[in-house]
């Protein structure tokens, strides 16, 4: 059963992701994309990952593909979707991809699950998810989430100046 | 029980089709979202690793992407929008003014 619904989650992400560099239209791209993340987020459920689905969701459907549609739907595509689409030497592109593919496949030869950490699924599920990752992040990890939070400060600064018209 | 494999293999090939994009687009808005589709593909490696090796340190890394990912659109896109009133033009071809 479980067997099923990954090979669905899996079979549609696959699609949809050629979909998304396949289509000419960049609002169609951006729509697949949405479809795409909300599969993901199937995928995180199925391993038990659901504070992390709804973080997808919400981030990554909600915000930043919502930032993505608002750009494209901004800017003037009539001339953009007559161009042709792909570059010349595809092929060779193609080919750097399967390489990725290749490498990665030869790498996973050898690829063997080591040691395990504490939070089996038991452990996971009496502390319930989030509160599991809340501890993890806020110990272990609070100094990588001060610089994430600073991140973030740097970006909403940068796009401000950016996007601004220019003051003579 | 879906074997790990699977999962990493998945990561894999949208991690390539990601590279494909961004290599045979022009299209910047699309290269932008090829960038995505390559974060995406390691965020399911790294989600999958971390519920087989029970280690939560995986997923805070994701939790840790996510918020780049955002800034990284952000910026992203401020530029593109920056381009575009410039040159008024999407096409990655047309901006090589720095090219010598």
């Amino acid at each position: 059963m479980v067997e099923w619904f990954f090979g669905y989650l899996a079979g549609a992400v696959i699609l949809l992701a050629i979909l998304v560099v396949a289509s000419r239209n960049p609002v169609h791209s951006v729509l697949w994309m949405l479809l795409m993340f909300l599969h993901v987020a199937g995928l995180y459920l199925l391993l038990n990952a659901e504070f992390l689905a709804a973080t997808q969701v919400i981030v990554y459907a909600g915000a930043i593909l919502v930032l993505f549609l608002f750009v494209v739907m901004l800017l003037n595509l009539r001339e953009e979707i007559k161009i042709r689409r792909f570059t010349g030497g595809w092929l060779f592109k193609g080919l750097t991809a399967l390489g990725i593919i290749y490498v990665l496949r030869r790498g996973l030869e050898g690829f063997r699950v080591g040691f395990e950490g504490p939070w089996s699924i038991e452990a996971v599920g009496r502390a319930t998810h989030t509160r599991a990752l809340g501890q993890v992040l806020f110990t272990e990890y609070i100094l990588p989430f001060e610089i994430a939070s600073l991140l973030l400060l740097v970006a909403i600064v940068g796009a401000v100046f950016l996007s601004k018209k220019r003051l003579r | 029980m879906v074997p790990l494999y699977w999962y990493l293999w998945l990561g894999g090939v949208v991690f390539a089709i990601g590279v494909f994009g961004f290599l045979a687009r022009r299209n910047i808005i699309i290269m932008f979202l090829s960038i995505e589709l390559m974060l995406n593909g390691v965020n399911i490696s790294l989600v999958a690793l971390s519920h087989y090796m029970q280690d939560l340190r995986g997923q805070i890394l994701v939790f840790f992407i996510i918020a780049v990912a955002a800034a990284e659109a952000a910026i992203g896109l401020a530029i593109i929008i920056a381009m575009f009133r410039n040159r008024d033009t999407l096409h990655a071809d047309e901006m090589a003014e720095m090219k010598g």
